[in-house]
């Protein structure tokens, strides 16, 4: 066991080294989410009550995009180039492997998340999250959540080249539909109805109460319990179709 | 007697309908290399996958190492190295960085810069992989997969898509690899490479084996001797006997017989090569 986790480290080391040599990656997974959140905080300077709904907002995007969209790249990626094939001949075990992989998002995630927590302390106007355990638990279990969907959601992506069409068609519709960028109470019905059957939606709720309203974690728990359905889902699906080899036809 | 490295009885393996190995049996020793020869869609990656842990096999048993390759033990990964058909890596990692990073998931690996000489990476160390060319691709993929000291190695058609020098030198390192001990399971549908490399040969297709033996061994005692010579009218005879000696004692003593002479005269046994494009005759073109 001690051996399985100090491999884990060392891959999770060379996944951080290698994060930071790929600037496109560097960019896609970790600054496009913090420009958006100087973009929107320069829009909405001075409208705190906007304020209000796209930090955490933005926050909820970060745990999607640095979860979901980057695992669902990275697993194309390491499936399709025939890195996962290359790992699974060597006695490095799947676990360590994957724990190396799965750090390196939850790291990106934690970086963001307390890069967004400290702007909307000194820039934006929300103080500090009213709960930092209601604010743990949310971006935990969203992590969970994205993190195993966009593993899942490899599985259905036929070859890397279309990578970018499948991902941007999910997380774009979803960081839309689900209020990153506007209150969702002044959404349409139908909206409202799509965006509270998606976990993102209970994410930016659940970040919501932790970062800005003080909704205790109790008064979130439906929300909760939306994300560990989904999560439920994500694993059972991202193990089930789970492939080390190439897609050749 | 040291038991076989690699025994392979009776493998059978089925896509759906297709049979893809319909029967496979073979010994590999200790120390030896053993080639799998074929043309593509033969069998020869989907026997190695197998070996290898890659892929089930739907019948049949297999040993490697003295372990079932089904059941993938770590004990036995480490002491394999596989090199595939095409794998690829990270694009940002350096080489010397790579090979590092591998010789630590193995329990004795090898030291990294005497690798990188053995298979003539010197000055890429700190190259990116992403700016290699397929040659030094191909030497990492190489280099990787004997970071970790492994007694078997599997080489899945190692020079496919090399100029002829970058043969040379692969060959050249592939002996050196021999030099030192190491089994070695090469497949190739080169026959020169088969018969540079390989201490025995296994001739594939369409998922059995059609003749195994030492690639002298495989043209010289695999098929009959051939007579040729032009009659009295100038045309070519070619007959086929598996006892030269009484059958030109009997030509020759009919042509003196008839005052005649037999041109152009000659006996020849068949080479690898004839076994070969014999066997593999009605070959279709296929890939895999």
């Amino acid at each position: 066991m001690a051996d399985v986790l100090t491999l884990a480290w060392r891959q999770y080391r060379l996944e951080r080294r290698l994060f930071w040599r790929n600037p496109s990656a560097a960019f896609f997974n970790f600054l496009l989410p913090l420009l958006f959140l100087a973009f929107f905080g320069a829009i909405f300077a001075g409208k705190q009550h906007d304020l209000n709904v796209i930090v955490p907002g933005i926050a909820a995007m970060a745990v999607m995009s640095t979860t979901f969209t980057a695992l669902a790249y990275n697993m194309v990626f390491l499936r399709e180039r025939g890195v996962l094939k290359r790992i699974r001949g060597t006695p490095l075990p799947g676990i360590s492997y994957m724990l190396g992989i799965a750090g390196n998002a939850v790291t990106n995630c934690a970086l963001q998340i307390a890069i967004i927590t400290v702007a909307g302390r000194l820039f934006f106007g929300i103080g500090w999250p009213r709960d930092w355990l209601e604010l743990f638990v949310f971006v935990s279990a969203g992590v969970v959540c994205f993190a195993s969907l966009g593993v899942a959601f490899s599985h259905a992506i036929p070859n890397f080249e279309s990578t970018p069409a499948y991902v941007n068609a999910v997380f774009l519709p979803v960081i839309f539909v689900s209020g990153v960028f506007f209150d969702e109470a002044h959404a349409p019905g139908f909206m409202k109805g799509i965006a509270q059957a998606l976990p993102l939606y209970h994410v930016i709720n659940g970040l919501s109460g932790a970062m800005v309203k003080g909704t205790s974690l109790g008064a979130n728990i439906s929300s909760l319990g939306v994300i560990a359905a989904w999560a439920v889902l994500g694993i059972a699906l991202a193990v089930r179709g789970f492939s080390w080899d190439a897609r050749r036809s | 007697m040291l038991a076989p490295a690699i025994e392979v009885k009776d493998l059978h393996k089925t896509y759906g309908d297709f049979e893809a190995l319909r029967g496979i049996s073979f010994d590999v020793d200790p120390g030896e290399v053993f080639g799998l020869l074929g043309p593509n869609g033969a069998g020869k990656t989907t026997t190695v996958e197998i070996l290898e842990g890659y892929r089930e096999r739907t019948a049949g048993t297999v040993s490697v190492l003295g372990f079932d390759p089904g059941d993938r033990p770590r004990a036995l990964r480490a002491r394999v190295g596989i090199v595939l058909q095409s794998t690829g890596l990270y694009g940002h990692i350096k080489v010397r960085e790579a090979l590092a990073h591998f010789a630590g998931m193995y329990p004795h690996s090898r030291d990294v810069d005497e690798v990188i000489k053995l298979t003539g990476l010197e000055g890429k160390e700190r190259s990116v992989t992403r700016t290699l060319s397929g040659g030094q691709l191909r030497r990492l993929d190489l280099a990787l997969a004997l970071v970790g000291d492994p007694e078997l190695i599997f080489l899945d058609e190692p020079t496919t898509g090399f100029d002829p020098a970058a043969r040379r030198a692969a060959w050249d390192t592939i002996r050196s690899l021999k030099g030192l001990g190491k089994t070695i399971v090469l497949t190739t549908h080169y026959l020169d490479e088969a018969q540079a490399l390989a201490d025995r040969v296994a001739i594939v297709k369409d998922g059995r084996i059609l003749a195994e033996g030492a690639p002298r061994e495989l043209g010289t005692d695999g098929g009959p001797y051939l007579i040729a010579y032009r009659n009295g009218d100038g045309q070519l005879v070619e007959l086929q006997t598996e006892d030269p000696t009484a059958m030109l004692n009997e030509l020759t003593s009919e042509a003196l017989a008839r005052g005649e002479r037999l041109e152009d005269l000659t006996v020849t046994r068949p080479t690898l090569e004839d076994v070969y494009l014999e066997l593999t005759a009605s070959e279709e073109h296929g890939d895999g």
